[in-house]
């Protein structure tokens, strides 16, 4: 057992082969966002080596979910309702690299708040053209991009007038277990992020990491606005030569 | 103001959490049967029908394999099953290989989501134990992700399997106070490895750093 516990010692020096998080991820523990106050771990996290486990991940993504659903308004008979918008940008690791050839995952509302959900219940209409789920692969540049409408804001329980800023639900995996990201991205001028309690869990600067910008050039004449969105996912870190 | 595009916040982009109403995005059908058997891991039945467009379920294994059934329940703080959580698993095969490094057609990744009940339930095979470049062997285990409502960022942990010897000597394992360890042992009953995951509280599951 001494020469375990030795091993296991010597493999917490070794250079993690991803980063870590920042300091713009929120905790797991915001009690403005009630609900992670019975959601969220009392002890303290144990950190581990990343080992094989942790920096391998997922491939085949058509094979295990199918291919790309990257225009959200030509799902069903006609056109939603809506402000027709294209969001793009890349997934990058924290040098800048572009990361190739991975899914992102899309979810929202409507342009009225509303989601396609049996539990959401609230009086805005549904539209019989829009679903709201898509799916896209990065390119070689680690480029993305999808066609939706803007989704709408919408009420929620979370405290007296509580509403969510307009968002589009991203997902990604990245290269390994260890990049896996689930964020919101928000759009630009919009009053109700400052209030928002999910939003506002991450501080200030980071928080803005999270809000697109309106682009003149991704913007199509006479079709869709454009918004541009960069995701950045955990890693690589220098070679441990470089680290030298 | 700074926004997304700015250079000098260029960093991680931040965890936000997947909301409650994830269940037409994420999860497809399939999703949570690792060997492509049965259609189990999504919620259909939280949407209209025509509205599922995510994947149908098909087979990723076509040479019979013995399978294993991995269910738990995610409760809060308070105990209570928690019905609008997302579980995915990632894992080596049976001979401790990852995607990628085998030829095997495993992908070794699923995902479920959680009953009205709490409940998720995976059909994959157990996997080897794991060899690092380094030589270090890990035993056979599945790395958890858990998100949900009310989950501004996933916790992982893991699963490892009652009753094998290689835990004894597991480096992660060992890095675990012992008296906790026992959050991460699957136990076998009537024929289903049962691993509940506690968010919070009284025999709160290890979660760890990665």
């Amino acid at each position: 057992m001494t020469t375990l516990s030795g091993y296991s010692r010597r493999k917490m020096t070794k250079p993690d082969t991803y980063s870590r998080e920042d300091a713009g991820q929120p905790a797991s523990l915001h009690p403005a966002y009630a609900s992670t106050v019975l959601r969220s771990p009392r002890q303290p996290l144990v950190r581990i080596p990343q080992t094989l486990t942790e920096t391998t991940g997922p491939r085949d993504w058509d094979r295990l979910m199918g291919g790309a659903m990257a225009d959200l308004t030509t799902q069903h008979a006609a056109m939603p309702q809506g402000q027709r918008i294209i969001v793009s940008g890349r997934v990058l690791d924290e040098q800048g690299h572009p990361v190739p050839h991975t899914v992102v995952e899309i979810w929202q509302a409507n342009a009225a708040g509303r989601y396609i959900h049996a539990k959401d219940q609230w009086d805005a209409p549904l539209d019989p053209n829009f679903t709201g789920a898509g799916r896209v692969i990065t390119d070689g540049e680690g480029r993305y991009r999808f066609v939706s409408v803007r989704p709408g804001a919408y009420p929620w329980g979370n405290h007296y007038n509580a509403w969510r800023p307009a968002h589009i639900h991203l997902s990604l995996l990245g290269p390994a277990f260890a990049t896996r990201l689930v964020t919101q991205m928000y759009f630009p001028d919009d009053p109700l992020i400052e209030i928002d309690p999910i939003a506002n869990a991450v501080p200030m600067p980071q928080r803005q990491r999270m809000v697109s910008r309106f682009d003149i050039a991704t913007t199509q004449p006479n079709w869709a606005l454009g918004y541009l969105f960069d995701i950045v996912l955990r890693g690589s870190l220098a070679t441990p030569m470089e680290q030298r | 103001m700074a926004d997304n595009q700015s250079s000098e916040l260029f960093g991680q982009t931040p965890s936000q959490t997947v909301g409650p109403f994830f269940h037409y995005g994420l999860p497809w059908k399939g999703g949570a049967d690792l060997v492509g058997a049965t259609d189990i891991g999504a919620r259909p039945d939280l949407m209209p029908e025509d509205h599922y467009l995510l994947a149908q379920p098909h087979a990723t294994v076509t040479e019979p394999v013995e399978t294993i059934t991995i269910e738990g329940v995610v409760v809060d703080g308070q105990g209570v099953p928690t019905p609008d959580v997302m579980v995915e698993i990632w894992q080596a095969d049976p001979t401790g290989r990852y995607a990628g490094e085998s030829n095997s057609g495993f992908i070794g990744f699923g995902r479920s989501s959680t009953s009205e009940a709490g409940v998720y339930r995976f059909v994959t095979v157990k996997p080897g134990a794991v060899m690092d470049s380094d030589g270090m062997i890990q035993a056979p285990h599945i790395a958890f992700s858990i998100l949900g409502r009310g989950m501004l960022k996933r916790l992982v942990t893991r699963l490892y399997f009652d009753g094998d010897v290689a835990n004894e000597s597991d480096p992660i394992l060992g890095l675990v106070p012992h008296a906790r360890r026992d959050t991460l042992i699957a136990k076998a009953r009537d024929g289903v490895w049962r691993f509940d995951i506690v968010l919070q509280g009284d025999r709160e599951t290890v979660f760890f750093d990665i």
